[in-house]
């Protein structure tokens, strides 16, 4: 039986440190900066012969992907692996949920298979918190996406880039841009910034990818590409999903490339020494041309390899907390 | 509190150390953080060309069960290759000896060293496990409840100061 504890984070146990991730929302500054200080020293070990440490020997991780995502899947398994832990890969398709299991029947039978912490990504925004009640209290839950709701670790590894980059996000501009409304990468970066201390925050895209909110989460709002990243330190290029252009959305992708997609020229506007990212995987031609993506002021490859130190971080600081009690 | 004459022990233990790397070709390296400050002093003694390394043990412990992850958990940096080399490890206090145990898992993590040597300031008996220094600066067995710590202030002068813990229970 579970107790909930009205108003303390579902995320932290009694002690407030960090027993599941689930979302950036909500988590002390001090959770986010550690959790970017002990990715620092995970860093190092893909540089060594033994590119593991012992740390977390003897714990099982499962990665539960209801939704499709080899990449994010492969580099949780690796940052697992790093750590030493046993890692299991439930295949949703050949698995029981295909017959028709229930999600809390599933992590019960897993449980029982003495599986210490689930690495969810899920189409339903508020699985992982659904699963996060309802396991043992031993058990950790880090959320690896859920529906349009949350994506932490993402959320986490780009602001371990821009950190890696700027070293200070007091006096930042960061510059979001592409299909805000359905991106739970955005929604993390937003909360990620903000609680970091980012001065300014502008979310750029066309008003029928812009969800309402913004301005209230401290997020300047611009729907032109100009106005969005002039002077900006760093500009973050969302993956413009091809089923927004068949829902009437956005004309055409020629037309959003046209007035959204970042070019040589228009980088320009931005700070000279402005750091391009994305989580991938990208569209070119659609919202990054590919002198942008290949050029010496894109960061995304690196974002592949902080990805593994900071997802090694966040196991690691969530393996540490013994019990939500 | 008691304060030790940590510089006049610091001199006995770097002497005893040039004593036993001699003519040797050897890589230092220090155990955060104690060690580290002690190692650098140490590559100056010896006139070594090649930067220290730095050991944070924190991810080989033996205790992640019962305290989980230290708060500030530092990087290892290694700047030289661990295979084949001569490496002198270096702690400010022995104690239990896990400490011990847990940097050479890591530097064997590295690489196969051909050889390695530990030289601690202070061995204060209570070992746990079969572990041993080469060079001992000073020993001085302590009870359990006594904690010694090196410090090192402004101008880079060491302090030992010996502190009796308070009884929470």
């Amino acid at each position: 039986m579970t107790v909930k504890a009205f108003g303390r984070n579902p995320q932290l146990n009694r002690n407030g440190e960090l027993h599941h991730l689930l979302s950036v929302e909500g988590l002390p500054k001090a959770i986010l900066e550690r959790i970017l200080a002990t990715a620092d020293s995970f860093i190092n070990i893909a540089e060594r012969e033994v590119k593991s440490v012992p740390l977390l020997r003897g714990t099982a991780v499962f990665n539960l992907f209801f939704e499709n995502s080899t990449r994010t899947r492969t580099t949780f398994e690796i940052a697992a692996r790093r750590l030493s832990a046993d890692v299991f890969n439930l295949d949703i398709t050949r698995s029981s949920t295909a017959k028709g299991e229930s999600l809390l029947d599933t992590i019960n039978n897993l449980t029982a298979m003495q599986a210490d912490m689930f690495v969810v990504r899920h189409a339903a925004s508020g699985a992982p918190y659904l699963i996060a009640q309802h396991v043992a209290p031993h058990i950790h839950v880090v959320n690896a996406g859920d529906g349009r709701h949350a994506h932490p670790t993402q959320g986490l590894l780009d602001m371990y880039t821009i950190r890696h980059y700027k070293r200070d996000f007091s006096n930042l501009t960061v510059a979001i841009v592409g299909d805000i409304l359905h991106s739970r990468v955005a929604r993390s970066d937003i909360h990620a910034l903000t609680t970091l201390g980012v001065p300014e925050v502008r979310a750029v895209g066309p008003l029928t990818l812009l969800p309402a909110g913004l301005e209230q989460m401290g997020v300047r709002v611009c729907t032109r590409l100009d106005e969005g990243i002039r002077d900006a330190d760093v500009i973050i290029m969302l993956r413009l999903q091809n089923e927004r252009m068949r829902g009437a959305l956005l004309p055409s992708a020629e037309e959003y490339f046209h007035n959204y997609g970042l070019t040589q020229d228009k980088l320009r506007l931005a700070k000279p020494d402005a750091i391009v990212m994305h989580p991938g995987p990208m569209n070119r031609g659609v919202e990054i041309d590919s002198p942008v993506a290949d050029g010496r002021q894109s960061v995304i490859l690196p974002q592949v390899t902080f990805g593994i130190a900071v997802r090694m971080a966040v196991m690691a600081i969530c393996a540490s907390s013994k019990s939500m009690h | 509190m008691i304060e030790l004459n940590a510089e006049a022990i610091y001199r006995d233990f770097a002497a005893r150390v040039i004593d036993l790397v001699g003519r040797r070709d050897v890589r230092l390296v220090g155990i955060h953080t104690g060690g580290v400050w002690l190692a650098e002093r140490l590559r100056a003694a010896l006139k070594i060309e090649h930067p220290v390394g730095v050991l944070d043990v924190s991810f080989y412990r033996d205790d992640f069960a019962q305290g989980g992850l230290a708060p500030d958990v530092r990087p290892s940096r290694i700047p030289f290759e661990v295979a084949g080399r001569d490496l002198l490890l270096i702690d400010d206090v022995l104690y239990t000896g896990r400490t011990t145990r847990a940097a050479m898992n890591e530097l064997f993590d590295y690489g196969r060293p051909a050889r390695i040597d530990l030289a601690v300031l202070i061995d204060r008996g209570g070992r746990e496990l079969p572990i041993a220094a080469q060079v001992v600066g000073r020993t001085i067995e302590l009870p359990p409840d006594v904690g010694v710590a090196l410090t090192r202030d402004d101008d880079l002068g060491f302090h030992l100061t010996l502190e009796q813990s308070q009884n929470d229970d």
